[in-house]
C-alpha cells in the first residue's frame, strides 16, 4: 500500500513557505503605521518570548508540571491578528495558549502562576500551562482537546451575532478569532464547526496556525492537500487567505482588511498562517522528525528579528532601544515570576471548589480567581 | 526471560503478536516513526513498516472507526489513543459501533478491536491527561476493559487482547509505565482476560484494586501488620465474581481502591456485587478509598487527589476495626 492519497505535488522536504515581504514592501508598510504601534507590536513579541524562554528555564527546574507547549517562533501570529480586532472580539485557542493570553493582554502574573500551580493563578493553579483564561480580555481559552475549540469559536461568534442583531437590534458587529494548529483540521469537530459557520455566516475567522507539524507528524503526512489547505475552506463556502505568519506586518497587513470584511459581511473566513515552531511540540520532544537545516532556515525568519532589523533600517528603532525594551520585558517576566512564587499552591479545600456553583454534598461552590476579582490569594 | 517495563512489556507482547499473525495492524498518532508519545510503539515501523504501523492522521474518531470497520472485515487493529481524555472524540465509535455490533448483527459481524490507551494521573499533567474514566466503558455493554498493574500481566493481558475476539480497551496505566521492572518470559503466554490475580494471600481483610493503584496498595499492605489478601482486577469488565466472592467469603472486610471518582466508579459495582454475593460473610461495611468526585487538578493537588498510602492504610484500620 502506498500512501498517495496525501496529494501533495511533490514530496516537500520542509513545510510550505509563502512569499515573504520585501524590503521595500517592508519599509512601505512601517511608513503607513503609527510609530506607537509598531513598537507596541515589538514589545508585545519580545515579551511573550522573554516569557517562553523563561517558561522553558522553569520547566526544566520542575518549576511547571505536565506538559508545556511553547510559542517561540509563533509570536508574529498572535500579535498581528489580535492587533486587528477590537478588545471587545471574542478570541479562542487550544493548548498552545501563552501567546494568544498574553497578546490579548492578559496580564504574565496571572499567566505564569497557572504554570506555576499557584493560586493566584488566572485558573487558579488547577489548570496549568493549557488552561489559561481571560474572561476580561474577552479570551475564552486555552483548551486540551485538540480541535475541540473550533465548535466553540462558531458558538462565541454566533453569540455576538445575536446578541447584536436580535437582542440589540443592531448589525452584527463583532469577530471572533478562533485559533488552531494544521493537525488539528484532521478532526471533525473542525468540519462540523466550518460547516455550521458557513451555514449560519457566522462571522468567525479560523487561523490555522500552520507550523508544518502536528507532534512529529509533517503536514504532508497527514494531512490531505496539505500545500493548499484553503482548499478546506472553499468546500464550505468559506473566504480564505494565506498568509505570512512569520512577519508581524504582514499579518496585519493581511488580517485588517480580512477581519472588517467578515465584520461587514457577517461571514467566516479562514487563514493558512504560514509559521514555524522554533522548538519542540512540547518540552519533551527530541524533534528527530525534522532536520537542523530546516530548522536554521526557518529561524532566519524570526519574527522578532525581521522586525527590529526593519525598524532599524527605517530609522525607526536604535539599537539602545532594543536592548532598552529587551531588558524591560525580562524586568516583567521576572516580576511576573516572583509574584507567581509568592502566590500560595491552592489548598485542598480547592479539589472540591468551582464544580458547581451552589454548595451541596462535597461541593463548596465557586469562587473566582484572583484576576476577576475573587477573594483566592 | 528479560527484566521488563510496562512499556517493553507491551511492546514485546506487540511484536510477538504481529510476527504471528499478519491480520494484526497498529493505528494511531505519531505511533510509526515516533513510536508514539510514551514510545511503546518503538521500534515496530521499521520492523513491520508502514502498513503495518500506521502514522493516522490527528483525528481519533476516524483512528476508531476505521479500525472498527477493519475488525468487521477481518483484521485484528490495535488503535493507539495517545491519552484517555482524547478517547473523548472517539466515544461514538467505541460506544455506538464497537460495544454493540455483534449484538446488531446478532453474531454476523464482531469487532476483534483491541484500544490501547495510557490511563490515570501522577505524571504532573494536567485533567484530560490524567483521568480514569474506566468505568464509563465497563458500564457499556459489548466492551471488555482491562488494566494490568505490572509488567508480567501487561504482556499476557495484551495477547489475551488482541486474541479475543470482542472489542476490548486496554488501559495502560501510565504512572506506572517505568516505574519498576520484572521478568518477563520471552515465550508466549497469555493472561485470560476475566480473571483477577490474588497478588498476596491474607487471613483479615481483602483489598481490590487495580492499574497503578495496585503498586500503592501493596506498600499499604506492607506497613501494615495484619494478614491482608491483595486482588488485582486485571480485568475490569467482566469481573471475576469468584476470585473476589472466594476471598471476600474468607476474610469478611473489603476495602476497594481506585484512582477514578468515587461516584459510579466502579468500586461501587463491586461494593454492591459483594453485597449481593456474600451478605451474610460481611463483618464491616465496604469501604471505597477513591479520586474525588471532582476534575483531576493540576499536579499540585494531583498527589491530594491519587489514593496514597495513607489513605489506604487508614481505611484498612477503620474496617479492620469496625
Ligand atoms: C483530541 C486530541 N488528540 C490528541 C491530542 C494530543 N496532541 C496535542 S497537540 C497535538 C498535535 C497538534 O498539532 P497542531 O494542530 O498542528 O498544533 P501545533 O501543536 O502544531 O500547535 C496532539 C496530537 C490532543 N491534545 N487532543
Ligand atoms: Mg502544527
Amino acid at each position: 500500500m502506498q500512501q498517495s492519497g496525501s496529494m501533495q505535488p511533490e514530496a516537500e522536504p520542509t513545510p510550505p513557505q509563502v512569499q515573504q515581504a520585501g524590503r521595500d514592501e517592508t519599509s512601505a508598510l512601517l511608513a503607513s503605521l503609527p510609530m506607537d504601534t509598531v513598537n507596541h507590536w515589538l514589545r508585545e513579541m519580545m515579551l511573550i518570548r522573554e516569557f517562553e524562554v523563561r517558561t522553558m528555564q522553569a520547566y526544566q527546574d520542575k518549576k511547571i508540571g505536565g506538559f508545556c507547549h511553547i510559542y517561540i517562533g509563533q509570536e508574529a501570529v498572535a500579535v498581528g491578528t489580535i492587533a486587528a480586532i477590537t478588545p471587545e472580539d471574542p478570541v479562542v485557542t487550544a493548548y498552545r495558549d501563552h501567546g494568544h493570553a498574553l497578546a490579548r493582554g492578559m496580564d504574565p502574573k496571572y499567566c505564569m502562576a497557572e504554570m506555576y500551580g499557584r493560586i493566584g493563578g488566572c485558573a487558579k493553579g488547577k489548570g496549568g500551562s493549557m488552561h489559561m483564561f481571560d474572561k476580561a480580555n474577552n479570551f475564552f481559552g486555552g483548551h486540551g482537546i485538540v480541535g475541540a475549540q473550533c465548535p466553540l469559536g462558531a458558538g462565541l461568534a454566533f453569540a455576538t451575532k445575536y446578541r447584536d442583531e436580535v437582542i440589540n437590534k443592531e448589525r452584527s458587529k463583532h469577530v471572533t478569532l478562533c485559533f488552531l494548529g494544521d493537525g488539528a483540521l484532521n478532526q471533525g469537530a473542525v468540519h462540523e464547526a466550518k460547516n455550521l459557520a458557513g451555514l449560519l455566516d457566522l462571522p468567525v475567522i479560523y487561523i490555522v496556525e500552520n507550523n508544518g507539524y502536528s507532534m512529529g507528524t509533517a503536514i504532508s503526512r497527514g494531512t490531505t492537500v496539505g500545500h493548499e489547505i484553503t482548499r478546506k475552506a472553499d468546500a464550505y463556502g468559506i473566504e480564505s487567505a494565506v498568509i505570512d505568519g512569520l512577519d508581524v506586518l504582514s499579518v496585519y497587513r493581511d488580517m485588517k482588511p480580512l477581519v472588517e470584511h467578515c465584520r461587514q459581511t457577517s461571514r467566516p473566513a479562514f487563514v493558512d498562517m504560514r509559521t514555524y515552531r522554533f522548538k519542540g511540540h512540547s518540552m519533551s520532544d527530541p524533534r528527530k522528525y525534522r532536520t537542523k537545516d530546516e530548522e536554521a532556515q526557518y529561524e532566519l525568519l524570526d519574527p522578532i528579528a525581521r522586525l527590529s532589523k526593519a525598524m532599524i533600517n527605517n530609522q525607526m528603532l536604535t539599537d539602545e532601544r532594543f536592548k532598552q525594551i529587551g531588558k524591560e520585558v525580562r524586568q516583567e517576566v521576572r516580576e511576573a515570576i516572583k509574584w507567581s512564587v509568592a502566590s500560595k499552591p491552592p489548598g485542598k479545600d480547592e479539589l472540591y471548589k468551582d464544580v458547581y456553583v451552589e454548595k451541596w454534598g462535597p461541593y463548596t461552590g465557586t469562587s473566582l480567581p484572583e484576576m476577576l476579582g475573587g477573594d483566592e490569594s | 526471560m528479560a527484566n521488563l517495563t510496562l512499556v517493553q512489556a507491551i511492546n514485546l507482547a506487540l511484536v510477538q503478536e504481529m510476527e504471528k499473525d499478519d491480520r494484526v495492524i497498529i493505528l494511531g498518532e505519531d505511533v510509526g516513526l515516533n513510536g508514539g508519545v510514551f514510545r511503546v510503539t518503538e521500534g515496530l515501523h521499521k520492523r513491520f513498516g508502514g502498513d503495518r504501523v500506521v502514522d493516522s492522521p490527528l483525528a481519533e474518531s476516524g483512528i476508531i472507526g476505521t479500525s472498527v470497520g477493519l475488525a468487521m472485515a477481518g483484521l485484528r487493529p490495535v488503535p493507539e489513543i495517545q491519552f484517555e481524555g482524547f478517547l473523548g472524540p472517539a466515544y461514538d465509535q467505541i460506544c455506538t459501533h464497537a460495544a454493540r455490533m455483534r449484538t446488531r448483527t446478532r453474531g454476523a459481524l464482531t469487532v476483534p478491536m483491541t484500544i490501547r490507551v495510557p490511563v490515570g494521573g501522577g505524571i504532573h499533567a494536567p485533567e484530560l491527561h490524567s483521568d480514569s474514566p474506566e468505568s464509563i466503558y465497563t458500564h457499556t455493554p459489548g466492551l471488555k476493559v482491562v488494566m494490568p498493574a505490572s509488567p508480567y500481566d501487561a504482556k499476557g493481558l495484551l495477547i489475551s487482547a488482541i486474541r479475543d475476539p470482542d472489542p476490548v480497551i486496554y488501559f495502560e496505566p501510565k504512572r506506572i509505565y517505568r516505574a519498576f521492572r520484572e521478568e518477563v518470559p520471552e515465550d508466549e503466554y497469555t493472561i485470560p482476560i476475566g480473571k483477577a490475580r490474588v497478588v498476596a494471600e491474607g487471613e483479615e481483610m481483602t483489598v481490590i484494586s487495580w492499574g497503578a493503584s495496585v503498586v500503592q496498595c501493596m506498600s499499604a499492605i506492607e506497613k501494615s501488620d495484619r494478614s491482608i489478601e491483595l486482588i488485582d482486577l486485571r480485568t475490569i469488565s467482566p469481573i471475576d465474581m469468584e476470585t473476589i466472592e472466594t476471598s471476600v467469603k474468607k476474610t469478611g472486610r473489603v476495602v476497594i481502591v481506585h484512582e477514578a471518582p468515587k461516584t459510579c466508579g466502579v468500586g461501587a459495582e463491586l461494593s454492591a456485587r459483594i453485597m449481593e454475593h456474600c451478605f451474610l460473610y460481611l463483618e464491616a461495611p465496604v469501604q471505597r478509598v477513591t479520586g474525588f468526585d471532582t476534575i483531576m487538578p493540576y499536579y499540585k493537588l494531583e498527589l491530594e487527589y491519587l489514593p496514597d498510602t495513607e489513605r489506604i492504610s487508614k481505611a484498612i484500620d477503620e474496617v479492620a476495626v469496625y
